[in-house]
């Protein structure tokens, strides 16, 4: 099974593509085209993790696009943290599209081809090791996500996606700027060969090498959300379709693992000519303080919001915060409880999302019947929108009720870090591995390198600030769920559920309980995946010593001088091969 | 010549930086426009400028990599032209559908209290 690794990024292209061959109308068909395609992205995730993680299972392994050698052809790459990525989006893409099923995916045209792409270039962005071919991806994900944020229209949406638009625009052009000044400087684009050339350059070019890795960092924080670049991410959350929101949770996480990527690559060789750290640690400290700041920030938006879908969009805020203000430090047991947390609070933001429009079906179908019109010309089904039905059962708590009740329980204690739920074991890994580090006389960020000033009292204001968002998402939560579920409203129509969303929800909720329980094995996998990130070497190593296979000519040849693929030479950072 | 360049450059970003931050759409959309041709020109200019070398290996020039243009750039550059002119065109869409549901052509969908 050679190729299943590009099966991730081709499946959802292919199928997204055969929706538009097929009219509008053929409901039926593009329903169970895309529930299949997304239900075999799972198994192939599951699979992949498999192959990394297995009994005979390689560290690390690669694909060469079109069979093109590894620092000049694209390469996808599957280790620990992409295949993790890539069975949460699959998962998550899954969840959504069964939310959009009922009723999402009807009220407007190319849904699903949009939806798919989206998974496409959100797995494809994990997957891949060319800094460029990231570019392209996420500008996939980026076109799929504003038809995605546009979808059914509306006064709300279109200015919400102005912005979006305007931003993620400017997001990219500093991605190229900073991609383009990392390649006038090393002469190449795949990361690991960027790794391998960093011992190369002069003195005067590594400081234009760290404004170009800066200028990327800033362009990835812009897609992460954080502080003060996140100004446009709690209005274009909640002016989503509820299960397109689902989906942003994880695009958010794009910008985080990218970040995560190449501060694990970069702190491998020593760049510059033999005196300073180079590039190892660099902008550790800036990360510290953007991810503090963001958190606060975050805290206080979550107390100040009003609705559900606004909370669950400061929430992403905070775990946004929280993750990459521990992604500097170089300690294995932060950043591997790092790691579960944001398996569990993408999950949890997930759910509330979707929650959320299950609870606000009222306000929204009286908001949505102020808009305008079918917008294209195949729009056939504009007249659903104001419906208003689902599965009600009698009884003083009929059961959609009782079942989103519940689960937006088990979700707040899931998103505020309260035991038994993943949020709380994450969060004090977290807290743990930073007073660990301190313990040992070490400072907790910049992993054994010469502390930062202010390393140690950073610890503690990190410490403080976590506990804090834990207790003003605590606060905001539950105001929430008193008012949805427990106040009684004038015109007292139960919440009604459809079935398709009544399973997505407990999908996701029974994924959170499963995170909870499974606890030991995730987070023994977590901290494998951690400490590879902390040595790079494996995977700069891996990517550069990747054989191509043989081509039909060569095959026929018989004096074959080809290496032998299974013996890949050992690759020495810091010299040329 | 690198200094003509490095000029022209950084008079297109001011533009664009300049004009992205003015409060009608469409000023938005020529500043964004501009950014990306900016950011073009610095792609190109990541490749080294070379006058009068082909970025294809021919038999005059023998095998030195010294004398071609380096090509990987011109691709580069090819990429976020097609990427961005298709981002434009959305955001064109998008303004007028703006211009339509709000009634206004100010960003923030309504005119600024003052």
């Amino acid at each position: 099974m050679e190729h299943l690794l590009v099966l991730p990024v081709l499946m959802p292209l292919l199928a997204g593509a055969s929706m538009l061959l097929v009219d509008e109308r053929q409901r039926r068909f593009k329903n169970v085209v895309s529930l299949a395609a997304v239900l075999l992205m799972v198994t192939v995730s599951v699979l992949l993790l498999w192959q990394v993680v297995g009994p005979n299972g390689k560290e690390v392994f690669t694909y060469q696009l079109g069979n093109w050698p590894a620092p000049f052809g694209i390469v996808l790459v599957a280790d620990r943290l992409s295949v993790m990525m890539v069975l949460l989006t699959s998962v998550l893409g899954a969840t959504g599209l069964i939310y959009a099923l009922s009723r999402w995916a009807l009220f407007g045209p190319r849904f699903h081809a949009l939806y798919l792409l989206l998974l496409m270039g959100v797995s494809g962005a994990f997957l891949t090791g060319d800094l460029f071919n990231l570019y392209v991806f996420f500008e996939v994900l980026l076109a799929a996500s504003y038809g995605l944020l546009l979808h059914t229209s509306g006064r709300g949406r279109v200015k919400a996606g102005l912005h979006y638009l305007a931003i993620n625009l400017v997001g990219s052009v500093l991605f190229l700027i900073g991609v383009s000044l990392i390649y006038g400087l090393t002469g190449t684009l795949n990361m690991a060969d960027v790794v391998f050339r960093l011992g190369e350059l002069s003195s005067t070019d590594l400081p234009l090498l760290k404004a170009g890795a800066a200028v990327l960092g800033v362009a990835f924080l812009v897609k992460a959300g954080a502080w003060p670049l996140n100004f446009w991410l709690p209005t274009t959350y909640s002016a989503a379709p509820a299960p397109v929101a689902a989906v942003f949770a994880i695009m958010t996480k794009v910008g985080i693992y990218v970040i995560l990527r190449l501060t694990s690559l970069f702190s491998a060789g020593a760049g510059g000519v033999g005196d300073g750290p180079g590039l190892a640690q660099f902008g550790a400290s800036w990360l510290l303080y953007a991810g503090m700041a963001t958190i606060l920030v975050g805290s206080f938006g979550i107390i100040a919001s009003r609705t559900l879908p606004h909370i669950a969009g400061y929430a992403t805020i905070v775990s946004t915060g929280t993750l990459l203000a521990v992604l500097g430090s170089g300690s294995v047991e932060v950043i591997s409880g790092a790691l579960y947390y944001l398996m569990g609070s993408t999950v949890g933001i997930a759910a509330l999302f979707l929650l959320a429009d299950s609870v606000m079906r009222r306000e929204r179908i009286e908001a949505a019947s102020q808009d305008v019109g079918p917008v294209f010309s195949d729009d056939y089904e504009t007249a659903l929108r104001s419906e208003f039905e689902g599965v009600e059962l009698s009884g003083p708590i009929p059961a959609g009720t009782a079942l989103l009740a519940g689960s937006f329980f088990l979700i707040t204690l899931l998103l505020v870090g309260m035991p038994p739920f993943s949020g709380f074991i994450a969060k004090f890994a977290i807290l743990d591995g930073i007073l660990k580090a301190w313990a040992n006389g070490a400072s907790a960020f910049g992993g054994g390198a010469e502390p930062f000033r202010g390393a140690v009292a950073s610890a503690w204001i990190l410490l403080g600030l976590i506990v804090f968002s834990g207790f003003a998402t605590l606060l905001s939560l539950v105001r929430q769920g008193i008012h949805v579920f427990w106040k009684r409203h004038e015109q007292a129509a139960s919440l009604s559920l459809r079935p398709a969303e009544a399973l997505s929800v407990s999908m996701l909720v029974s994924l959170a309980v499963a995170l909870a329980v499974l606890a030991g094995p995730i987070m023994r996998f977590t901290d494998d995946t951690s400490a590879y990130l902390l040595t790079p070497e494996t995977y700069v190593s891996a990517v550069l010593a990747g054989s191509t296979s043989p081509g039909p000519d060569r095959a026929a040849s018989a004096a074959d001088p080809q290496p032998a693929p299974d013996a890949p030479p050992s690759v020495e950072l810091g010299e040329l091969p | 010549m690198e200094v003509v360049l490095a000029l022209g450059i950084g008079l297109l970003t001011a533009a664009g930086v300049y004009l992205m931050l003015r409060p009608r759409t469409f000023q938005v959309i020529i500043g964004l426009s501009l950014l990306t041709y900016a950011v073009n020109l610095f792609i190109v200019a990541m490749g080294r400028l070379r006058v009068g070398a082909p970025p294809v290996l021919t038999e005059a020039l023998g095998s030195a990599a010294a004398n071609y243009a380096d090509p990987v750039p011109q691709a580069l550059v090819l990429t976020s032209i097609v990427i961005s002119f298709s981002m434009t065109a959305l955001f064109l869409v998008l303004l007028l559908a703006a211009r339509g549901v709000t009634g206004t052509d100010h960003v923030d969908g309504e005119e600024a209290v003052s």
